[in-house]
């Protein structure tokens, strides 16, 4: 059996242009490397947290209550450890820590444990093994960085409340917690024995109070679920266990695989782009071969077949390279991405993904080669006789099949790729956009050259301009590649400096660096009294009253939650606790956008009978379907309030404030069971730590949180979130390169014969030098300023519309950005012309009539 | 084979402008014949040679090829009978770069196997043999850069005739060689053509290739100023 015609051809004919079309490879190999990482660590990541379900909790259930579990609650636990399930409780509230040694203070996240959690998984500590030992007596396991910040080492003494607890130990890993605690928190378990020692407990400061339970088999918890279901609902009793712990991991982690997954899928895109420029250079070489075969009698679908076949083989080549190269990527992922991660992750190949990996890497390369190579077919046999021969006369069906097909494979693999339908659909429209933007404005950039083109300018500046819009141009070629680069990278840097800029502390004198809470009634005025003795502001003093809501619109909220026709869209807001506050006067972080703020004069004067004013947040409302004029019922500390909503506000959460959900008019709340949140300026880092240990010492349950570090902390995360993106995005801005190169290619044949034949008439090289500058460094002004606009473009609608935030260009850096494009395209576009200054005109002309 | 050309006109149209490059064509070519087709630059020589090979569509008139009204065709069906009765020989070679010179002689034997289902035998043998004939036996691995103009053209030649074509179309075979590269070209084209008992219709500047033709009709302008029987056949 002989084999068909095509493949014999195409093998043969292949063997030159595997070189030529490595180009190809590459840009299909980034983009697929990028997608097979990705995805195969994302199932790697669920395979883990589905085996390691139960370390993610430590426990087969958790509950969890704000307040002490009331009587009947406690009863239920009482009954279930009474039958021998192993029960622990773990009461966790922040507070400040003292050194002993060195007298500095921080806020803690204090945990008490008693019983045998963790069941499941276990509490590293370094040295090992130290989480056994730390229940028999005084002793405390503390995040590294609270050493670092306190300045102390193992075997040092601190303080919380009016206990003193010897370090013994520091955490390495707590299963279910991210990696970012070690390295930011400030966690702190101490043995629940001791707790009552700390004397916190009594002054009223904010504690979760939680329960854990390992049981023998499902049936049993499956079973104490159903019987106490309601109970827990009534008594605010939060549960999780296991398995929803392990849902609520895996839709998270999914969810930020799959955003990662969309940027990498940009690079598989870009990559298709670079496999279509490619594919046009190499048939622009083949042509007069095609010629020839179709002259001597081949077919126009054996051509057509040789060709595709080419395209074919050398895509599953380049897509089996991304996928080799996807796998080295993978087994760095995990190094990558740890800050976010709550387990180990074990690396192990997904065969499924590679295989996915490989065939859509090689369709991409198809579908995006079949463009170009549709010109095969256009080939008319005369060109054999007439190299000049026009045969330009497009196949227009087919084109516009061939774009539908690209347009349906970027839609399936954005819904593929995205989260869920609407971001993937939202991805591809962006693309879509984008990529339409992008190529009108270099059509309407060539159009408006052709127009005003400078006609006195200099010969060099003449011919380098007019090559924008002359025919076999590269504006459009070199806009998408360069453009679709320099947007990725603008839309991220702008995000990121946007996002990082909210959380930058304003210098100026009244913004706070300091916030003291938990201030009960009776220590309020000797806070004060201690921050303004040391010449300190009192920036604001505000009352914080805890409360949660009891009906709405007069529904009772037990009644909403249990309405399983019309269930109410977020249960989060009916069930949490508010810490509500009550002034007669917006905050600087604040802005009425619905209704009336009450005003200084009314505030409390209005008749005793007139229900009470509230302020609610803008968010909340819409939570809640609530607007102006509904009714809230309140229940703070056992007493039911019933208010109005008076107005709606807008609230600046990014500003490090004391921002409430919920405000009071005042007169109603002055009297209920209060704690205090004062603010202070302190600019030197000393001081501030000097009032804070003041403080400690005098008040244990005061804490305090030093805004600077809480500053420090959200750069850190958001520093690690960027450099994640930052790491997907390298695949697209490499494969922009790629396509940068290979666009610029398509054109350079028709350089290189322009550029001879001016050599042969007796330019000097410095004058092509000089044409060429002008002409790439035009099309980086316009490819990178078209990029950075459409990319601000994009970050601002990101911060404006996704994260509700003020936006701001960082008008400097996007020019330094701008400058750099147009430098390397000039770079590229020069070196990649080398060989054009390089050869004699004779040598040129030569290869040329081959 | 015999080629009948009737009432043929080609107009290309430039910037809007009609150019009337054919004019009025009535050829026949009897089977066997020879036949130069010579004329100034620009009198539409290159352009008759591709109608009467089916490589392009006349705005007028008809061609007639082996009983085959090219007209009523379509491109690939005209393909199909280029692969099976046609050879060409180019001013420019055009071997395939990619391509061995045996390799080179070997596509049109190929592509005529697979259109035709039908093998003229080994077809490798068949087309060593004629590299061996045009002097070639020892350069059947070489690519088309690693030989000379000549030689080249001398592959072209095996190419030509590797399918065992009924009619050869040559567009100045020696336009590109020095005269005596040429004259040798010249005499391998005429020793094959009498060999295989080919239809030969050749386009040429060459007044040296001309008169080895039995007839030269002489174009001017896109018509036919003469036609002479220079030999009797």
């Amino acid at each position: 059996m002989r084999k068909p015609y095509a493949i014999t051809m195409a093998r043969r004919e292949g063997r030159s242009s595997r070189r030529r079309l490595g180009l190809y490879m590459g840009s299909i190999s980034l983009g697929v490397a990028a997608v097979v990482s990705i995805n195969s660590f994302r199932a790697n990541m669920t395979d883990a947290i589905h085996g390691e379900s139960r370390a993610l909790l430590g426990a087969d259930l958790e509950l969890r209550s704000l307040r002490p579990f009331p009587s009947t609650v406690q009863g239920v636990i009482d009954s279930i450890e009474a039958q021998g399930t192993p029960t622990s409780y773990v009461t966790t509230f922040a507070s400040m820590a003292l050194a002993k040694k060195t007298g500095k203070t921080r806020l803690v996240d204090v945990r008490a444990v008693t019983g045998g959690y963790p069941y499941y998984g276990s509490i590293e500590t370094v040295p090992p093994g130290q989480w056994q030992t730390i229940q028999s007596s005084r002793l405390a396991l503390v995040d590294p960085s609270v050493l670092v910040q306190l300045d102390v080492a193992v075997g040092d003494t601190l303080s919380i409340g009016t206990a003193a607890f010897v370090i013994h130990g520091v955490l390495s890993k707590v299963p279910g917690e991210l990696a970012f605690f070690a390295a930011l928190g400030g966690r702190v378990y101490i043995p629940g024995a001791y707790l009552g020692e700390t004397g916190l407990l009594e002054t009223g400061i904010r504690t979760v109070h939680r329960a854990f339970f390992a049981f023998e088999n499902d049936e049993t918890l499956d079973e104490l679920m159903g019987q106490h279901e309601t109970l827990l609902q009534d008594n605010q009793v939060r549960h999780d266990t296991a398995t929803e712990r392990e849902q609520d991991f895996v839709q998270a982690l999914d969810l930020m695989a799959r955003f990662l997954g969309l940027v990498g899928l940009i690079a598989l895109l870009l990559g298709g782009i670079g496999v279509a420029s490619a594919v046009h250079v190499f048939v622009k070489h083949r042509l007069p071969t095609i010629a020839v075969l179709r002259c001597i009698g081949a077919p126009q679908s054996t051509v057509f077949s040789i060709y595709l076949l080419q395209a074919g083989l050398l895509g599953t080549l380049g897509a089996a390279v991304g996928v080799a190269l996807g796998v080295v990527v993978q087994l760095n992922l995990p190094r990558i991405l740890q800050d976010f991660l709550p387990l180990d992750v074990p690396v192990s190949i997904e065969w499924i993904t590679l295989l996915t990996g490989l065939l859509i890497g090689t369709w991409v390369a198809l579908i995006f080669a079949v463009l170009p190579l549709l010109e095969v077919r256009e080939v008319a046999p005369l060109r054999a006789l007439r190299r000049e021969f026009d045969d330009s006369q497009r196949t227009g069906v087919k084109r516009y099949w061939a774009h539908a097909a690209i347009l349906a494979t970027m839609i399936s693999l954005s819904l593929w790729q995205a989260p869920n339908w609407t971001t993937g659909a939202a991805f591809a429209a962006a693309l879509a956009v984008t990529t339409a933007l992008l190529w009108l404005i270099a059509w309407v950039a060539m159009r408006i050259t052709r127009r005003l083109f400078p006609r006195r300018a200099p010969y060099a500046v003449r011919q380098g301009i007019a090559n924008l819009y002359r025919p076999h141009n590269q504006t459009v070629a070199v806009t998408l590649a360069v453009g679709f680069g320099v947007f990725l990278i603008t839309t991220l840097y702008v995000s990121q400096r946007n996002l990082l800029s909210q959380v930058e502390l304003d210098s100026s004198p009244d913004r706070p660096t300091l916030l003291l809470f938990d201030i009960q009634r009776d220590q309020k005025d000797s806070v004060e009294q201690i921050v303004s003795s040391l010449g300190f502001p009192l920036l604001g003093t505000t009352a914080v009253v805890p409360a949660r809501i009891s009906r709405v619109r007069g529904r009772p909220v037990a009644q909403m939650l249990n309405d399983t026709i019309n269930p109410p869209p977020n249960r989060w807001p009916l069930t949490r606790e508010y810490r509500n506050t009550y002034r007669d006067s917006l905050a600087g972080s604040e802005k009425v956008v619905a209704g009336e703020w009450w005003s200084r004069g009314e505030a409390g004067r209005r008749p005793e009978t007139a229900v009470p004013l509230i302020s609610i947040e803008e968010d909340l409302a819409r939570q809640l379907v609530v607007s102006i004029g509904d009714h809230v019922t309140w229940d703070v500390q056992g007493i039911l309030i019933d208010t109005e909503i008076a107005n709606i506000r807008q609230v600046d959460w990014a500003r490090f404030e004391a921002n409430f959900f919920v405000v009071f008019e005042p007169g109603v709340l002055d009297e209920a069971p209060q704690t205090f949140v004062i603010t202070t300026r302190v600019a030197d880092a000393v001081a501030r730590a000097e009032l804070q240990r003041d403080l400690v010492l005098a008040f244990p349950n005061v804490a305090a949180i030093d805004l600077t570090s809480v500053q420090e902390t959200v750069e850190a995360v958001l520093d690690s979130v960027a450099f994640a993106i930052r790491f997907m995005a390298f695949f697209s801005i490499a494969s922009g390169m790629i396509v940068l190169v290979g666009a610029l290619a398509t054109s350079r044949y028709h350089r290189i014969r322009e550029s001879v034949l001016l050599r042969t008439i007796g330019a000097r090289k410095g004058l092509i030098r000089r044409i060429l500058i002008t002409e790439y460094t035009s099309l980086g002004v316009l490819a990178g300023l078209t990029g950075v606009a459409l990319g601000s473009v994009a970050g601002w609608a990101a911060i404006t519309y996704m994260f509700r935030l003020q936006f701001d260009a960082p008008q400097s850096s996007l020019l330094v950005l701008w400058l750099a494009v147009v430098l390397v395209t000039a770079v590229i576009g020069l070196l990649n012309s080398r060989d054009v200054l390089g050869k004699t005109p004779l040598a040129v002309i030569r290869e040329m009539s081959d | 084979m015999m080629i009948i050309a009737a009432g043929l006109e080609q107009t290309y149209s430039s910037l809007g402008r009609a150019l009337r490059v054919l004019d009025d064509i009535n050829l026949t070519v009897e089977p066997q014949g020879f036949v130069a087709v010579v004329g100034p630059s620009g009198s539409g020589k290159t352009t008759l040679l591709g109608l009467l090979a089916g490589l392009d569509q006349p705005t007028a008139g008809s061609v007639e090829l082996d009983g085959h009204h090219l007209g009523l065709l379509t491109e690939d069906e005209r393909a199909r009978i280029r692969a099976e009765k046609v050879g060409f020989v180019f001013q420019n070679f055009q071997l395939i770069p990619t391509l061995t010179a045996l390799e080179n002689v070997l596509v049109p034997v190929e592509l005529r196997r697979v259109l035709t289902r039908r093998s003229v035998g080994n077809e490798e043998q068949r087309a060593r043999d004629l590299l061996a004939r045009v002097g070639l036996a020892d350069r059947t691995h070489h690519y088309p850069a690693q030989l000379s103009a000549g030689e080249q053209q001398r592959v072209a030649l095996a190419r030509a005739f590797a399918n065992e074509p009924k009619v050869l179309f040559a567009d100045e075979p020696t336009g590109n060689l020095d005269s005596e590269t040429g004259r040798t070209v010249i005499d391998l084209l005429v020793q094959l053509n009498s060999e295989e008992r080919t239809t030969l219709v050749l386009v040429t500047h060459d007044n040296e290739l001309a008169g080895r033709a039995r007839r030269v009709v002489r174009l001017s302008g896109g018509k036919i100023v003469s036609d002479q029987i220079t030999r009797p056949g």
